[in-house]
């Protein structure tokens, strides 16, 4: 497989999922902040946007994705559990038992009065953690080719 | 403070989580890992010392009560046994920093070791049966990643097939938690244990309860499922081998003590199973100890003679066996890590896992001799070290039950152990040089021989405080001799 990206003729790959892929990262946007209360929630979110950038993959190649998106995906993972630990030790400092959340409603501009929930910066730990896993696996076993 | 059960849980995570990093800063990595560790072990030093004052410590997660939720639990026993690994692990990390080369230690290795204790204290410490197959994988996983890390041929070989033993056990698991959830309707351990009881069709239970028994005797390499445990294990480097060694065949054990003394002591063919289980898992550890000359493996099929001693307390249910039990588990804990530390010291100097390569070894390294020497002995149980008191009171509880196979079989078994050692001792330690030794570990024996040096000590210290540690052992067996004080714990009304 040592085609080089501009002798293969996938335009129509290459078109339809630069457009795509921005259709299912806002979907998987929209299953992120769904979860609490109905099917959704980080883990669903994160492996469908690390589904869009893995239709990225396919169409061009690790360099192009390296070169849009520059994470180290390794990393990635250990913020998302850094952010996971983190918040649910917060109910520590409040003398409540472990992974207790906290919320409560606050009237933001432009979006008046909603529920903030500490279990969204968990969710957001999960999501980072599921995307990271996921392409450090995909981009090792890629890269090994 | 009501959150100190979580805590030998999520201090090693953190510094796992920050370790991840940076991976190829090595000083950090080491410094973070130890100190990391060195913090856990003295919170479960005051664990041990509330739940000795104030009684058993729960958790509700996410402050969703009790049957419904998932609860930590830390009674006495747990807080040992996650005081005994913590430790254990501090002084293999310890080894570690000065056994494997920069180049190994940049691939996450103290990650995977933080996370494999996080998984062994979570395992220890939880009172929910689902969340105990949680922590199960979380220190697979990372078992995972230490066996195969190095990537030498034969470590591919056996990781496939440590990999697929346990990715099995691990359904079969699930399988038995879905069963025990259809039956029952409940997974929270305390709950489990008050309903099991009125539960009409109680055979059901009974299969349930093998089925659970073999999942736990996989992990804890019971004959006639202990195939993979010789060549899985004899594959991975020495600190890591300690590792498993002293820690991972434990939780097995751990978790049949606790869901048989809890939830399935439901007659006595269960009782039966476990003993026959227990007598199978000594004669075949036995055999193996004296037929290798390999010094990895002769320890490691001690590993398989003590889970059996320990298997033959737990299913006599009785306040000494038990009591004989836990006080042999801990022990074996420490004098396996000890022990696994110094024959990979032995294999790095001569660079041979063979007997017959060795010799000598004394004149060189008298302190390392001797240590050896005293680690074997208490190994063996020879008083007052740490390995006589144990087995004493499970030898006892056996006669007091009527029993003498069981009794005598332990008895026997100890010389098969000290014989065992004895010879490693005699041909490894003993006798001319036979070359001159140039292993890559030479340079390092006087910086490797001290944490060695100081587990072996904590484990004589064990032995002669017997009588300091009665009173937490005592208290440690009550939850399990009378379930009630473990229910009303944890469920409060």
């Amino acid at each position: 497989m040592n085609r080089k990206n501009d002798q293969v003729n996938d335009v129509i790959l290459q078109t339809a999922a630069v457009i795509i892929f921005f259709i299912i990262i806002v979907f998987s946007i929209n299953l992120f902040f769904a979860g609490h209360y109905s099917p959704g929630g980080g883990f669903i979110g994160g492996l469908m946007t690390a589904a869009a950038l893995v239709l990225l993959l396919l169409a061009f190649d690790s360099k192009t994705l390296a070169d849009v998106l520059p994470f180290d995906y390794r990393k990635m993972t250990a913020l998302g559990l850094a952010i996971a630990l983190l918040t649910s030790l917060h109910s520590i400092f409040w003398d409540r038992p472990f992974l207790t959340h906290a919320y409560g409603k606050f009237d933001l501009p432009l979006l008046g009065e909603q529920t903030l929930h500490t279990a969204i910066a968990f969710d957001l730990g999960v999501y980072l953690v599921v995307i990271g896993v996921t392409m450090t696996i995909i981009q090792t076993i890629g890269e090994s080719e | 403070m009501i959150n100190l059960p979580i805590f030998p849980i999520v201090i090693p995570a953190l510094a796992a989580i920050i370790l991840l990093f940076a991976p190829k800063q090595i000083r950090l990595q080491r410094g973070v890992a130890l100190g990391a560790l060195l913090v856990t072990f003295a919170v479960t030093v005051l664990l041990i010392f509330t739940v000795s004052q104030d009684g058993i410590l729960t958790v509700n997660l996410g402050n969703w009560p009790a049957p419904f939720g998932i609860t930590l639990v830390s009674d006495m026993l747990s807080a040992l046994l996650v005081a005994t690994s913590t430790l254990i692990v501090f002084f293999i990390v310890w080894f570690a920093t000065h056994y494997f080369s920069d180049a190994y230690e940049s691939n996450y290795v103290y990650v995977a070791m933080l996370f494999l204790l996080v998984g062994v204290n979570g395992a220890f410490t939880t009172g929910d049966i689902f969340n105990l197959f949680v922590f199960f994988e979380v220190f697979l996983i990372s078992s995972y990643v230490l066996i195969v890390l190095g990537g030498k041929g034969v470590q591919l070989r056996e990781s496939i097939k440590y990999l697929l033993v346990n990715v099995i056990a691990s359904a079969l698991f699930v399988m038995a938690v879905a069963l025990l959830y259809g039956t029952v309707g409940t997974l929270s351990l305390a709950d489990l244990a008050q309903k099991i009881p009125l539960v009409e069709n109680q055979s059901v239970l009974v299969v349930i309860g093998v089925l659970f028994m073999i999942v736990f005797g996989l992990k804890g390499a019971l004959v006639p499922l202990h195939y993979w445990l010789p060549g899985s294990y004899v594959v991975a480097p020495t600190p890591i081998l300690a590792m498993f060694g002293a820690l991972l065949t434990k939780v097995g054990v751990y978790s049949i003590l606790r869901t048989y003394t809890l939830l399935f002591d439901v007659g006595s063919f269960t009782q039966n199973f476990l003993i026959i289980l227990a007598v199978l898992t000594i004669v075949i550890g036995m055999i193996g100890a004296i037929a290798y000359n390999d010094v990895k493996l002769i320890i490691i099929y001690n590993i398989m003679i003590a889970v059996g001693v320990i298997l033959y307390g737990i299913a006599l249910n009785t306040q000494t066996s038990l009591e004989g039990a836990l006080y042999y588990l801990i022990h074996d804990m420490l004098i396996k890590a000890a022990l696994f530390m110094l024959v990979g010291m032995m294999i790095g100097i001569t660079k041979s896992g063979q007997l017959r390569d060795m010799g000598g070894l004394i004149t060189r390294f008298p302190l390392f001799g001797w240590t050896f020497f005293i680690a074997a002995l208490s190994l063996a149980g020879i008083p007052p070290l740490s390995g006589f008191f144990g087995k004493l009171l499970i030898v006892q509880g056996g006669v007091a039950e009527g029993s003498l196979f069981g009794p005598l079989l332990i008895l026997l078994s100890s010389l098969f152990v000290l014989f065992s050692v004895i010879k490693i001792f005699l041909y490894g330690f003993w006798g001319e040089e036979k070359r001159a030794y140039d292993g890559p570990l030479v340079p390092h024996m006087k910086k490797l021989i001290v944490p060695t040096f100081l587990l072996v000590a904590v484990a004589v210290a064990y032995g002669f405080g017997a009588e300091a540690m009665h009173p937490f052992i005592t208290q440690a067996i009550e939850p399990l001799v009378q379930p009630e004080i473990y229910i009303d714990a944890v469920i409060k009304e």
